[in-house]
């Protein structure tokens, strides 16, 4: 084991090498072309064994991916923003074709107006997709995500792409302190991949082919209950992950002083760091904060989210993403799991770092003094006007 | 935690001395972690450039831009501006490479030191000299980040520019 001074792309690449892919397809985009730069390197100099193939397109970098995979390989690729958008065809193909491919997303703002900066709209457009969705909060993270996605996508239970995010430029462009593991730990927890779904000339069988309204069904249902065994599959792995790491992970989400917490905010990726100082600030003063940290947003952590919540008095959801004429994904995928659970306090959404806006410590404070007096139903941090929030201005959690 | 902000122009290497600085702070102790990260965006050459550099004792989880900072380090003394005293910390000081000296601030000619390196930038000039006046690396660690994270043919004369300016702090 090593400890190094790497910045998220860095650490994503060394887990990568780590993990050993037979094929690696990727088209460079801002911010994540420090990995592919990083993994082209390392076949280069002979570190890593992958046949890396140069696409011209996002939507090649898939299909190769999804091509390499039904002859039995293990498939990576990586992108971001537009070009996540562009292979959004794919996407679907390859988890519908139950093709476990590991991609890295570094999560950057969509166009237009055109920005190369951080934010989730590009991944938390595709929640539909069909994908495994896991959000990092560090290199670290990053790094241990790279090597525990597979096991998680190749499990015969799950056999679903798992889609690896990192913020863009908060978590990809910085640097940090990361332990890389050694290559025998990692051959120890990560198996070659062997499949029956694959191409094979000595049993030859029909793949990705069409099904039509008597059968399609069935498919789709088969891919719903794959994601869902992904849950225990995620516990399974990060339980094994600890034994031979020593760094034990929480599941689909990671609760922070929630216990006794009366306002609780919920967020995802690397903002939760700071949220977390914050919370320790306020309960020096004596409120009583707690932070969810939403780790994967599909499968989605329904029971997980009502648990962590059930006792506080209001919540918030602190997101970098807005479905245009409603409120953020995240919010709503909250409110549902509360829904469910018959968990009725109120909640309000919080949009920030749009476009790569820094969010501060101070407008956290805001955030968390907002849910203890109320606000509106859906803010936009910086812009304070609740008639330009769109915001009912009552305070409800549901408009 | 402790935080540096550095201020550059695009090629001058601001966001280099960031991470080298990281870097060194975490070299031999399990227990010191850092985060160094630049104003992000497209590279431009000659474009104002600001990064960050924070140390603690704890993993570092804030990962937003330096609002109080203790140190600003300025590479290029066109940057400088009284404003910058709003972003420092009480006791906070800001260093800056310029041959003139400025009020309220600590001015060192990191050119001079450079030249002698054969160096075309000031930025490990000027790591060194906030490396002397904070403490909180020292010139091992300063060493072994270069020796770790920069192209070998330049590792012996950044060593010494680090150390000169060292030297220069010191007497």
């Amino acid at each position: 084991m090593s400890r190094k001074f790497l910045s998220g792309n860095e650490a994503f690449a060394e887990g990568i090498r780590l993990a050993k892919p037979d094929v690696i397809s990727a088209y460079p985009i801002t911010p994540q072309t420090i990995v592919v730069e990083r993994l082209s390197e390392m076949v280069e100099d002979g570190s890593l064994k992958s046949d890396f193939i140069h696409v011209e397109s996002e939507h090649s970098a898939l299909s190769c991916a999804i091509g390499a995979s039904a002859a039995g390989a293990r498939a990576f690729t990586a992108t971001s923003s537009q070009g996540l958008l562009y292979m959004a065809e794919c996407l679907y193909y390859a988890s519908g074709g139950r093709f476990p491919i590991v991609m890295m997303n570094a999560d950057r703002s969509t166009a237009l107006p055109w920005n190369i900066y951080g934010d989730q709209r590009d991944s938390l457009s595709q929640l539909d997709s069909g994908w495994i969705q896991v959000y990092a909060e560090n290199a670290q993270e990053a790094l241990d995500l790279a090597l525990m996605s597979w096991r998680i996508a190749e499990d015969k239970r799950v056999s679903t792409p798992v889609m690896v995010n990192l913020d863009g430029f908060v978590l990809t462009h910085t640097y940090e302190t990361v332990e890389i593991p050694e290559q025998a730990q990692a051959d120890k927890f990560l198996p070659p991949y062997v499949t029956d779904n694959r191409i094979d000339f000595a049993n030859p069988k029909n793949l990705a082919f069409s099904a039509g309204p008597d059968t399609n069904y069935i498919f789709k249902y088969k891919a719903h209950t794959g994601m869902l065994a992904a849950k225990e599959v995620v516990a399974e792995t990060e339980t094994a992950f600890a034994e031979i790491f020593g760094r034990q992970y929480s599941g689909l989400l990671d609760s922070y002083r929630t216990e006794d917490a009366e306002i609780i905010l919920v967020t995802l990726g690397s903002i939760a760091g700071l949220c977390r100082e914050v919370t320790d600030r306020l309960r020096a003063h004596g409120i009583k904060a707690g932070v969810v940290r939403i780790r994967y947003m599909r499968p989605f952590p329904n029971e997980e989210i009502a648990a962590a919540l059930k006792n506080a008095k209001a919540f918030g959801v602190l997101e970098k993403d807005i479905s245009f004429g409603n409120e953020g994904t995240v919010f709503t995928n909250v409110n549902s799991a509360l829904q469910k659970a018959g968990i009725h306090i109120p909640g309000y959404n919080f949009i920030g770092g749009l476009g790569g806006r820094n969010i501060s410590a101070g407008e956290i404070g805001e955030i968390f003094a907002a849910i203890q007096s109320g606000a509106n139903s859906v803010n936009f941090l910086g812009i304070d006007d609740a008639e330009k929030t769109g915001g009912d201005g009552n305070g409800k959690s549901n408009s | 935690m402790k935080e540096i902000l550095w201020l550059g122009r695009g090629g001058q290497g601001a966001f280099t001395a960031a991470k080298l600085f990281g870097a060194a702070y975490i070299s031999d102790a399990q227990s010191q972690y850092a985060l160094a990260f630049p104003s992000f965006g497209p590279e431009r050459r000659g474009a104002p450039v600001r990064a960050f550099t924070k140390l603690d004792t704890k993993p570092v989880l804030d990962r937003s831009q330096t609002e109080q900072a203790d140190y600003i380090v300025i590479l290029d003394d066109t940057l400088y501006s009284p404003e910058l005293q709003n972003l420092l910390k009480p006791d906070g000081r800001i260093i800056i490479n310029s041959k003139a000296p400025i009020p309220d601030t600590f001015t060192f000619d990191g050119e001079a030191v450079a030249k002698e390196f054969r160096l075309p930038t000031v930025n490990t000039v000027m790591l060194g000299i906030v490396s002397a006046l904070s403490g909180y690396i020292t010139e091992a660690q300063a060493s072994a980040a270069i020796s770790g994270y920069m192209p070998e043919k330049i590792q012996a004369r950044n060593i010494g520019a680090v150390r000169l300016a060292r030297e220069a702090v010191q007497q």
